[in-house]
Parts: C-alpha cells; sequence; structure tokens
C-alpha cells in the first residue's frame, strides 16, 4: 500500500530495478533458470561426445577427458546430461503450459459463475486433487504405445492441474465481491470482460507461481517415469541415466559418478524452480521476507527484537 | 456432522471415478495382451482365468461397453482383481496382501512422523524470523527439490556396504522367518531405517516451509498481540495461539498432497529393494503386468483416500468452527 509521492516526477530519480527482480531469492532462481534453458538449447550442440556412442573406456571416473566420468559401455555422461537437459525442460514447459491453461479454465470459471457446473468444475478438480497422480501417470503411460516427450509432457499436464486449478478457485472466489468488480458489473462490463480484464489481472501471482509449481512437478515425473523405465529409453534425459545407472548396478559398483550429476542437476533445476516461486510469493506477501536488522534500542536503552508482523510489547520484564 | 457427511459422500464419489479411470485405462492398450499371457503361460491358465482377464481388459467383444462395465464391478466386488503376469499365477489380490503392510508400515508411519517433525520445526522456525533460524529455508529448499529416489540412492552409497549397520536392501534378514518375534521385529526395524530416514529428509521439508509462512502470517494477528500483552510466556503464545491456528491449513495441505507425497515414497521402495506396493509396482511395470499395476493403483487410491478422510476428522477435532451445527 505505498503511496509514492507524486512530486517525484519533477525530479530526475535514478529509475529503481523491478522490485520481482530486486528480490535476492528471485534473482538466483531466474540466473540458474536461464542457465538452464541456455543447456536445454545448446546442449546438443556443446556436447563433446555422442552420448549413446559407445567407447572402450568402460565406467572409468570422472577425467579431464570424461568430466562426469562414464557408462559400462563408455558412454559419456557428461553429454548425457547435457543432451538430456533439453528433454527435461521441454517436458516441464509443455506440462507446465496446458496444466496452467486448464487450471485457469476450470479454476476461474468455477470460481466466478455458479451454479451446477461450477459447483461440478470444482467437485472435478478436487477429484484430482486426491487421487495419487505419479501411480496415475504411471499406469496411463505406460499402456500408451508411443511414450515420447510430447506424449508424457500431456499425460502430466492433463493430470496434475489440479492443484492451480483449487487455488485460483478459492482466489477469484475472494475477488469476485470486491468493489471494483460490482463496480464494473453495474457498468455493464459483459462477464467475459469482466474475468479477463478485471479479475485475471489480480490472478497473475497465482498463476504464474501454479506454473512454476507444476514445472516441478513434471520434471521430477518425468525423471521418474524414465527413472523406472516406462519412458522412451532411446532418448536422454536424466532420469535414463538414473535408470541405466541403477539398472547396471553402477551402486554395487561404487561408480557414484553415473547417478550424481543428474540427481545434482536435478535438485539444482528444483531449487531454482523453488527460489522463483518464492520470490513470487514474497512479492505479493511482503510479511515472508525475511527479516532485516532486527534489534532496536529504546529510548531508556533496553533491546527489543523486532519482528515483522509482531507488536512489540514491553512490559517491565520484557524479553 | 454435515461436515463429514459431505466429505464421506466426496469420497465415495471419487473412489468411484477411480475405479472408472482404471476401467477405461486397460481398453487403451493396443493389441491383446491377454493372448500374449496365454502363450507365455503354456496352457497353464484355467479358463475361467482367462475369462476374468478379458473382463478386466474389455477384450470380450461380444458385450457392449455397459455390461462390460457392470461385470467389471462385479468383479471388483468380490475381490477378484485378475491374475499377476509377474507373479504367475498368483491372484492380483495376492500380491498386493504381500506387499500392502510393508508399505504402510514405511510409508504410513514416514508420513505421519515427517509431518508431525516438519510442523513443529516449522512452528519454531516461523516464531523466530530474522535469527539464525532462518537458515534453516535454503536448506530445506534445496532438500525438498530432491527427488526422494535419489536421496535414497545417495544414502545406500554413503551408508551401506561391508560391515555397515544399515543393509542396503530387503526389509529383514532373509535367514530369518517372518513372524512376531523380537529378532524379527529387530532386524525389521534395523532394515527400515534407512529407507524411513530418507522420505522422513525429503518429506519433512515442506511441512517446515508451510508451517513456517503460515506462523508468519499468524503472528500478526491480534489475538497473538494481545496474548503477549496478557503477559502470558512466549512459549505459551506460540503453541497455544499462534502454532494452534497455522495448524489448520497445514492440516488439510495434509490430506491435499498426501497422494503426491505416497507417489514419491513409493520409488523409495524401489531404490532399496523394499518389498512393498512400490516394488511390485516396478516389477509390474517393466513386464508390461498391466493387471497388477491396476491394481496397485487402485488400491493405493483407496488408501490415499481413506488417509484423506482421517486427516478430515482431525481437522474436525481441531477447528471447533467446523463442528458447529446449522
Amino acid at each position: 500500500m505505498a503511496v509514492v509521492p507524486t512530486t517525484a516526477a519533477v525530479t530526475p530519480v535514478k529509475r529503481r530495478k523491478p522490485r520481482f527482480v530486486a528480490n535476492p531469492k528471485a534473482t538466483t532462481g531466474l540466473a540458474l533458470m536461464g542457465f538452464f534453458v541456455l543447456m536445454a538449447v545448446i546442449g546438443p550442440w556443446i556436447a563433446p561426445y555422442d552420448p549413446s556412442e559407445r567407447s572402450s573406456d568402460l565406467l572409468q571416473p570422472p577425467s579431464g577427458k570424461h568430466w562426469f566420468g562414464t557408462t559400462h559401455l563408455g558412454q559419456d555422461i557428461f553429454s548425457q546430461v547435457l543432451v538430456g537437459t533439453r528433454s527435461v525442460m521441454l517436458v516441464g514447459l509443455i506440462a507446465g503450459v496446458v496444466a496452467t491453461v486448464l487450471a485457469v479454465l476450470v479454476g476461474v470459471t468455477s470460481g466466478y459463475l455458479s451454479g451446477a457446473g461450477a459447483e461440478g468444475l470444482s467437485a472435478l478438480s478436487n477429484v484430482f486433487l486426491v487421487i495419487p497422480a505419479l501411480p496415475l501417470i504411471i499406469i496411463i503411460t505406460s499402456t500408451l504405445p508411443d511414450t515420447g516427450n510430447i506424449t508424457i509432457a500431456l499425460v502430466i499436464g492433463f493430470t496434475s492441474w489440479a492443484w492451480g486449478a483449487r487455488v485460483l478457485r478459492a482466489q477469484t472466489l475472494s475477488l469476485r465481491r470486491r468493489d471494483y468488480v460490482e463496480a464494473a458489473r453495474a457498468t455493464g462490463e459483459s462477464t467475459w470482460r469482466i474475468i479477463l480484464f478485471e479479475i485475471m489481472p489480480n490472478l497473475t501471482a497465482v498463476i504464474a507461481s501454479g506454473f512454476v509449481g507444476t514445472v516441478i512437478f513434471a520434471v521430477i515425473s518425468e525423471i521418474t517415469l524414465a527413472f523406472i523405465g516406462v519412458s522412451d529409453a532411446g532418448g536422454w534425459n536424466w532420469g535414463t541415466v538414473l535408470f541405466w545407472a541403477q539398472s547396471q548396478q553402477a551402486l554395487a559398483q561404487g561408480a557414484w559418478w553415473w547417478f550424481v550429476p543428474a540427481g545434482l542437476a536435478i535438485a539444482l533445476l528444483g531449487t531454482a524452480l523453488s527460489l522463483v516461486n518464492f520470490g513470487i510469493d514474497e512479492f505479493v506477501s511482503p510479511r515472508l521476507r525475511g527479516g532485516g536488522k532486527t534489534r532496536v534500542k529504546t529510548a531508556d536503552g533496553r533491546t527489543v527484537r523486532m519482528r515483522v508482523g509482531f507488536t512489540p510489547v514491553l512490559g517491565e520484564e520484557a524479553k | 456432522m454435515s461436515y463429514l457427511l459431505k466429505r464421506i459422500a466426496f469420497y465415495l464419489f471419487t473412489a468411484w471415478a477411480a475405479i472408472t479411470i482404471n476401467f477405461f485405462v486397460p481398453r487403451l492398450i493396443p493389441g491383446d495382451p491377454v493372448q500374449a499371457l496365454i502363450t507365455k503361460s503354456r496352457g497353464q491358465m484355467t479358463t475361467e482365468a482367462v475369462q476374468s482377464l478379458y473382463v478386466l481388459f474389455g477384450l470380450d467383444k461380444d458385450e457392449s461397453v455397459i455390461e462390460q462395465y457392470f461385470r467389471y464391478w462385479g468383479q471388483l466386488l468380490r475381490g477378484d482383481l485378475g491374475l499377476s503376469f509377474t507373479f504367475f499365477p498368483s491372484p492380483v489380490a495376492d500380491v498386493i496382501g504381500d506387499g500392502l503392510p510393508w508399505t504402510v508400515g514405511l510409508v504410513g508411519i514416514t508420513t505421519v512422523v515427517g509431518f508431525l517433525i516438519g510442523t513443529a520445526a516449522g512452528t519454531v522456525v516461523g516464531w523466530r524470523r530474522g535469527s539464525w533460524a532462518d537458515l534453516l529455508i535454503p536448506v530445506t529448499t534445496f532438500v525438498s527439490s530432491i527427488p526422494y529416489f535419489w536421496l535414497g540412492l545417495i544414502a545406500i552409497t554413503l551408508l551401506t556396504g561391508r560391515g555397515s549397520f544399515f543393509p542396503a536392501s530387503g526389509a529383514y534378514d532373509t535367514g530369518l522367518v517372518p513372524g512376531w518375534d523380537w529378532e524379527f521385529i529387530g532386524s525389521t526395524l534395523r532394515y527400515g531405517l534407512l529407507p524411513a530416514a530418507t522420505i522422513l529428509i525429503s518429506s519433512m521439508s515442506g511441512w517446515i516451509l508451510s508451517m513456517r509462512n503460515m506462523m508468519v502470517t499468524v503472528a500478526s494477528e491480534d489475538y497473538v498481540t494481545v496474548a503477549h500483552a496478557k503477559g502470558l510466556s512466549e512459549r505459551r503464545v506460540m503453541v497455544g495461539y499462534a502454532a494452534r491456528n497455522a495448524l489448520l491449513p497445514n492440516v488439510s495441505g495434509f490430506a491435499l498432497s498426501l497422494g503426491f507425497i505416497v507417489g514419491g515414497t513409493l520409488l523409495v521402495e524401489i531404490v532399496f529393494s523394499y518389498p512393498g506396493l512400490g516394488l511390485q509396482l516396478f516389477q509390474a511395470v517393466g513386464a508390461k503386468d498391466y493387471p497388477l499395476m491396476q491394481g496397485i493403483f487402485l488400491i493405493i487410491t483407496l488408501s490415499v483416500l481413506l488417509a484423506n478422510f482421517l486427516a478430515d476428522v482431525a481437522y474436525l477435532v481441531l477447528d471447533p468452527r467446523t463442528r458447529r451445527e446449522g
């Protein structure tokens, strides 16, 4: 609710960075994300070897020649991880977009409209929320004849929209009776115009964080599917690397380099996405931001720990 | 009470939806999986078993979809889930019966304990915002982004091996006969420790974060300030006033994310070769054992629904507002 003084226009003020970018968590997350997107684009070109190519260096630990070591067939793990980035990012993106579009359609419609249809949509999203998604995805993908990236992304997208829909519905319900929406309705705006131009802009942050959350889920699901051997073993992604590591007893042979890089890549990507999500959360709800300087001296010389959100109560024996 | 009745109706509806999905999914399979199995079993299958599989897969062309659907329900109600391909000729129901206790023991206990510890830690972290406790947040973010199964792999590499206290796979010492004697229970605990720790560490961090955020939000409510002003001890305000209210969304969040957690924990079983439903699902996927996959999906879904219902009851106990009549 900061009231910006209008006099600022008189003296040229140095333009501040947009607040979202100024948040260190969001910046770190975005930078990491950018790195992974870059790798997804150029990964297959800069990979030093063909990921499926066999060589005579069997099960070598990391060295200058093979940065992440080699597999039981002498394949270069660094190239596999690099080439696999594209599939991971692609599936995450497609599934995220599909699920977000569905979530917006179902969530906003069921939140804004009333009646049996809206109740039905809400019940539908609750059903999808409660049914365990991963086993469902596993049984669907393992019965499909084709398990390429796009198919898997679509299956994940169509089964994981429910969380976003629920959050959006709750938010829409709280917006639909606000004064500005009532005013728009009173001036005779059509329902679709109200939804698109009055309500949707206020849902941007919720939609964005839902999208990021779905991408995390989609990435982990895709890797899991590859790890248990459901998806196409021909293409490379981080899960395929882990699948081969597990099935070739990498653990028993002490070949830690086989599964550590792929797992770290997953964890880093997941962390990057969660950081972006925290950035969005803190942008929307400033209370969640970490505290700054918290010890303050009062007039009579005592120190009080100030905490955002708390109203300090100063008594005789204030702690 | 009407709240509870509404929830029960919802769960029954969801169970129906899950069973219906389970009915339609196998109809997507191209070709004739049953024929493949009959060939594989070299005439060891009885005609009845073959017929039951045809009903499950909807390959009985003489019937309409509606008739097939009712026959499918009839079969389910009799507990007939078909024959497993991998564990041929055991019925799927028996195979699942073997795996279920292990999964309920491992996943059930760790999920609940993880929620309790995570919520307690989140309460403290949220209350002491701006102190050292904030350092926990980046750590938990990182840990919660790691897939469960990968953490399991790392735990196996680092902690197991020759002469280690922790076994790398299995659920009990294979030299022992399962039974209720101390030796067997001790062995079960020893084998379960590492998978349980893996699940605990990854599932806890999510609860820490959500509880922390709720605590931060609740801490600025007027009733917390009033409690401070009354001179109540810090601890009492934290637990009795702030945490009690912050807990509610976390409990409903727990109910909603159960399906997600259970999916992740099943993979830990695969990594540790723990003989529960997760490992069976893995074997079923490898062998294209559709009846077993379907059966496991059904059982997991029904268990998650039951757990959800229990979480609802807990919510009812915790929040007096939902108990208000009218």
